[in-house]
């Protein structure tokens, strides 16, 4: 064998500077919306349901496909006369369309796509659409979606419940009934999604003679989804081309869930005969691009008086929103092999059920999985150190798998590759400073302040086994369904006639850095510079080599990808080592490739250049050695013998490293804000051999910005209705830099000797281990038994505080329904006019379109009921609406009750107002108002936290205006809504 | 400025970076979409399009401004810098570079408007402090890095463009 071990040998495991940053830096990356499209691409907009649940009555599309440069306009009907219902990954009779066809399932659904000659034209039209639908009752709760009476998304299943699998590992019941202590914890886990700040592009092209699709996306992967999208579009394989950009503004596993909208794109395209393209918007990937399960647990543990834990035993309830998506119910399998975390546990009762609810459908986004698992888990190893009074390091010591044991197959089947989980927690207790974090603690209790600390043990699974969700599967269905297990991994390198290498693979990074990695792994094992390989990574499905398990997740590129990249850079060296060996009439063992030339080992002036003998093969193939037909190109495909499929007991090793992390923080809550900051934070990390420490800090610091985002901001909201609340950046709360802590990052380095470079996953991690570690010192600050996440603080006010008084001189708010948009309001008003002519101008239709702000028209339906159309704007969006009032125990001149509702392009509402008119000394009147309204829709989704705001001003208007005309003033209609959007916009009249 | 009629194009006039420049648009036209599809600046990213990630961030007359809340149509005659005009490939600026050696950015799609907004701090500001910096870029969201990297490289930028200038 040749030797690479001269000084050459050494890029791996430098942080040297990204090949990738010249061009970002200087605007010139090539994403998806930078890059040119064919003559005549059209422009997609998509309309979507502003309801959470509702039944279709009728879409009139005409008037949008009137609108002149407007090419099309689908509806379900059209999509479904195109395409097949998406694969489904549970075996029962559902089907997954990427449009609403009968129903709006969620808000946010796709409902009808217009393409039009540009984007503005294409959202035009999506005004003109008339969608009719009758509101039917949502359900959010995973635990009610299950109850019986629950409203039913998808009658093929009869019910919510999609899935419903128990597994027994070990003996459970006997070590429950063995063990002197039972704790338990229950969890609703949030959702949550990492949001990267590109959103989903697609560009889609049909070839008619060819009867195919190309299709560019900023897909990540797993490629498997290529089999479902062909599937969808009724095409075989090889008349599906998808490929990616150069670049991708991030991705967190969040642009797995673009693929939906391809098969839309595809479908638009072959429709129209033009390529078509869209561009997702931010309120679009809020509110329907993918976001991780929310997940109710209940875990259940049998402990020994030490605080050895001997059993587990956990029930989750999985929400996978409105349709199982593929890879669905994949976030609730891929822990699997992992359910005892990083501890010796060997008896392991589970129930996992899956259930659909009207939300957004769920799919990947980093820490997949893992998230839901530790929160439940390590907040149950705190709740036990509290319960049987005992140092919580000291629970989580007793339990740790030992550092003798590896590699080691846990109770569900996961074989666990290396680690020394014992030294690592104590290398960084005392290399992060716990013992004067003790202090810091004991200092601020003393000072009157709530300061808690937290720990978190966790394994950190990567390169997943795409086998592993067929657990969801019985083994007697895994038996018909064949067995599914693996994970290829490929790499190409080439040698160019001028003797260039060039490195391919199918890793399609988002932002990573992959290109820089791969230049360092095959430079070293060519004796080359990094800048000598150039690497691409847009992955084109028609060309390149690629697998099922290609792309970017499950953290598959340290460990796998760029080992098959030096597989296969180390099988052209082999080759090119034969070729140069017939030239220098040497062995090819006494080889060693070095600075640009494979030479003499020993000997270094007996030499050739690389490029030399790396060309040879174009230029000069009748010289090669005998039986070698070339040394050009070499593609590597890996996957590790590891990952088997589920056998019949269930268990499965769902992943092929295992990483290991230790966290602690500290935490100190305002006595009397409870603002919650995170004061030291200590990460240690064993990540396996490190390839590019910069790169490994940046996952590890971006890791837990997410991971800081998931524990004390972000969560995808939803209303009682089923309305979204958080569609805008100012709704969903993601940290700044304002928020983040300083991170204290250590590793601990055990290589795993499953993978060729000895590297594991890092990327995915803290979002793993953060939000419990957060939650655990939150628990010990405030001597709390459950913590909901995210820790805000008006959830820590709900147990730290007493209810709040009503300001003084105002009734006390009706409380809204848990997570409802409410809105609530009253006030007085003073007129220069007696009760009779005030309540004459109330019920008169011209007049009250002269004084409601925003009033198109007013009509009087019957005496108790008016009809309005009415234009108002709430933030960013103004939308027209029309509105339904009806008048209840009207007691003239003196007291009347208005009940209404609102409904638009831009959501809806309804409410109830009450308002009584007193006769003053002076001959004036004073109006005394009380509202309550419930808001839903779009406007709830990104105009929601200026609700109360705008509907004072609206009705402050509305009382000025009709306090002049009262007075005999004019108020000439659309005046009082300019002079309110004047007030909005802080200019005086 | 007067009043431009909708649903017809107007002719907008410009300095980009340093280059006079005109575009046909209406006047509902965002100025992110006309940098991008019609003047083919794509450096300026379009990550929310209501003002709150930062990444369309450009400089207006030397002042930093989203391009996603700006209409084309305002700029009429003002001098506008993006991203592109900050340095080229082979001669990144010395903001850039720290960018590159601190590894401050990672998927690269927010940083155009975080360079825009460091690049009109370290101008009006040479000496910030670190809660000047965090500030400045709390107008930012970065969902890749984590923010401290953007940090160092935004501290090691200060210091070197001061000893640039006493150099």
């Amino acid at each position: 064998m040749p030797d690479t071990t001269a000084e050459a040998a050494g890029w791996t495991g430098r942080s040297l500077p990204r090949v990738e940053d010249a061009a970002l830096l200087t605007g010139r990356g090539r994403y998806i919306d930078d890059l040119g499209t064919p003559p005549g691409t059209l422009h997609a907009a998509i309309l979507r349901s502003g309801h959470g649940h509702a039944r279709i009555e009728s879409i009139d599309t005409s008037k949008a496909r009137a609108l002149p440069g407007v090419a099309a306009v689908l509806t379900g009907a059209e999509i479904q006369a195109m395409t097949a219902s998406l694969v489904v990954g549970v075996r029962a009779p559902v089907e997954c369309w990427p449009i609403a066809t009968d129903r709006l399932r969620y808000m946010g659904e796709p409902v009808a796509v217009v393409v039009a000659v540009d984007r503005y034209v294409a959202e035009d039209a999506l005004d003109l659409i008339e969608l009719r639908v009758t509101p039917l009752p949502p359900v959010l709760d995973p635990l009610a979606a299950l109850a019986a009476e629950a409203p039913v998304l998808h009658e093929g299943l009869g019910g919510n419940l999609a899935s419903d699998r128990r597994f027994r590992y070990g003996d459970p019941e006997a070590a429950f009934a063995a063990a002197p202590h039972r704790i338990g914890i229950a969890i609703a886990y949030p959702r949550n999604a990492c949001t990267p700040i590109e959103t989903y592009g697609v560009l889609a092209q049909y070839d008619a003679a060819e009867s195919g699709y190309d299709i560019l996306a900023n897909f990540q992967g797993p490629f498997s989804i290529h089999a479902v999208i062909a599937r969808a579009l009724k095409v075989p394989g090889n008349r599906l081309r998808l490929r990616t950009p150069p670049d991708s503004g991030g991705s967190f596993g969040v642009k797995q869930g673009v693929f939906p909208y391809m098969v839309l794109m595809a479908a638009a395209a072959r429709a129209t005969g033009r390529p078509v393209k869209w561009v997702e918007d931010r309120l679009e990937h809020l509110a329907a691009s993918s976001c991780a399960t929310n997940r109710v647990t209940r875990l259940e543990a049998a402990v020994e008086a030490d605080g050895r834990v001997t059993a587990l035993d956990w029930d989750q309830v999985e929400d996978c929103g409105a349709h199982l998506r593929a890879p669905e119910p994949a976030t609730l399998y891929r822990m699997h092999g992992n359910m005892t975390g990083a501890y010796a546990i060997r008896h392991v009762a589970l129930r996992n059920r899956v259930v659909l609810t009207n939300k957004a459908p769920t799919g990947l986004n980093r820490g997949f999985g893992g998230p839901q698992v530790y929160f439940a888990l390590e907040r149950l190893m705190q709740r036990i150190a509290v319960t049987l009074g005992l140092d919580p390091l000291a629970v989580i010591r007793r339990n740790l798998v030992p550092a003798e044991a590896f590699p080691y197959r846990t109770a569900t089947g996961a074989l666990l590759d290396s680690g020394d989980y014992a030294t690592a927690m104590e290398r960084a207790l005392r290399e992060g400073g716990h013992d004067a974090l003790l202090r810091r603690r004991e200092a601020a209790r003393a000072a009157g302040k709530h300061y808690g600390i937290g720990y978190a043990a966790v394994v950190e699974p990567s390169v997943s086994n795409m086998g592993y969700i067929s657990t969801v599967l019985t083994p007697a269905e895994r038996r018909r369904a064949g067995p599914k297990n693996g994970a290829q991994a490929t790499a190409t390198v080439s040698a160019d006639p001028l003797g260039g290498i060039t490195v391919q693979v199918a890793s399609v990074p988002q932002g990573q850095g992959h290109r820089t990695v791969l230049a360092q792994v095959v430079a070293d094992a060519l004796g080359l510079r990094p800048q000598d390989v150039r690497v691409v990574t847009e992955l084109d499905t028609a060309r390149d080599a690629w697998s099922i398990a290609s792309g970017n997740y499950a953290s598959r590129f340290a460990p796998a990808v760029a080992g098959a990249a030096q597989i296969a850079a180390t099988r052209l060296r082999d080759k090119l080592a034969r070729i140069a060996a017939t030239q220098m009439n040497l062995p090819a063992g006494a080889l060693e490739f070095a600075e640009g030339k494979i030479r003499a080992r020993g000997n270094p002036e007996n030499a050739l250049p690389f490029a030399r003998v790396a060309s040879a093969s174009h230029w000069a193939p009748g010289t090669l050695p005998e039986g070698l037909e070339h040394g050009i190109r070499e593609t590597a495909f890996w996957t590790p013998p590891e990952l088997t499929a589920p056998n019949e007991a269930d268990e499965v090793n769902s992943s092929l490293c295992h990483g290991f992390i230790f966290d602690f923080c500290g935490v100190e809550i305002d006595p009397e804000t409870l603002a919650i900051r995170v004061d030291r934070y200590v990460t240690m990390h064993d990540c396996g051999r490190i390839l590019h420490p910069g790169m490994v800090e940046g996952q590890v610091s971006g890791g837990f910005a997410h991971a800081l985002g998931a524990a004390l901001y972000e969560e995808h909201r939803y209303a009682g209705d089923g309305s979204l609340e958080t569609g805008t950046f100012a709704d969903y709360l993601v940290p700044t830099p304002t928020e983040m802590p300083e991170l204290v990052i250590l590793h601990h380095e055990t290589p795993s000797p499953f993978t060729p470079l000895g590297a594991k996953g890092v990327g995915e991690g803290n979002c793993m281990s953060t939000p419990a570690c957060i939650g655990n010192a939150v628990a010990d600050a405030l001597g709390l038994a459950d913590v909901t996440l995210p820790v805000t603080p008006s959830r820590l006010a709900a147990h730290l505080l007493p209810a709040e008084a009503p300001p003084a001189g105002r009734a006390a708010r009706p409380a809204a329904k848990p997570g409802e948009r409410g809105l609530f309001g009253e006030g007085m008003a003073e007129v220069a006019a007696p009760p009779e002519k005030l309540w004459a101008i109330l019920f008169d239709p011209e007049t009250l379109r002269a004084i409601v702000p925003g009033a198109h028209s007013v009509e009087r339906v019957s005496d108790t009921h008016f009809r309005a159309e009415v234009t108002l704007g709430v933030g960013p969006v103004k939308g027209r609406y029309t509105v339904a009032l009806e008048l209840l125990d009207p007691e003239p001149p003196r007291a009347v009750t208005l009940r209404g509702t609102a409904e638009g392009a831009l959501g809806g509402g309804g409410g109830e107002g009450h308002v009584t008119l007193e006769p003053l000394p002076d001959g004036g009147t004073r109006i005394a108002y009380r509202y309550e309204a419930a808001v839903g829709g779009k406007v709830a989704a990104i105009g929601g936290r200026l609700l109360d705001g705008a509907a004072r001003v609206v009705i402050g208007q509305f009382f000025a205006a009709l306090a002049r005309h009262a007075a005999g003033g004019a108020a000439p209609a659309r005046r009082g809504f300019r002079a309110w959007l004047r007030r909005l916009l802080g200019w005086r009249a | 400025m007067p009043l431009l009629p909708a649903g017809r194009r107007h002719r907008v006039a410009f300095i980009l970076n340093g280059v006079a420049v005109e575009a046909d648009c209406e006047p509902r036209a965002l100025l992110s979409d006309v940098l991008r599809h019609s003047l083919a600046a794509t450096g300026t990213h379009v990550g929310c399009e209501h003002g709150v990630c930062g990444a369309c961030t450009v400089q207006i007359d030397g002042v930093p401004a989203r391009a996603c809340l700006t209409l084309a149509v305002q700029v009429e005659g003002a001098a506008l810098r993006t991203v592109e005009g900050l340095g080229t490939p082979d001669r990144l600026s010395i903001l850039q570079q720290c960018f590159r050696e601190e590894h401050g950015l990672q998927c690269g799609f927010c940083t155009p408007g975080i360079l825009m907004s460091l690049d009109a701090l370290l101008r009006e500001n040479p000496s910030p402090s670190e809660q000047d910096l965090k500030e400045n870029l709390s107008g930012h969201l970065c969902r890749c890095t984590g923010y401290a990297p953007i940090l160092r490289a935004a501290r090691r930028a200060a210091e070197r463009l001061k000893d640039a200038e006493h150099a």
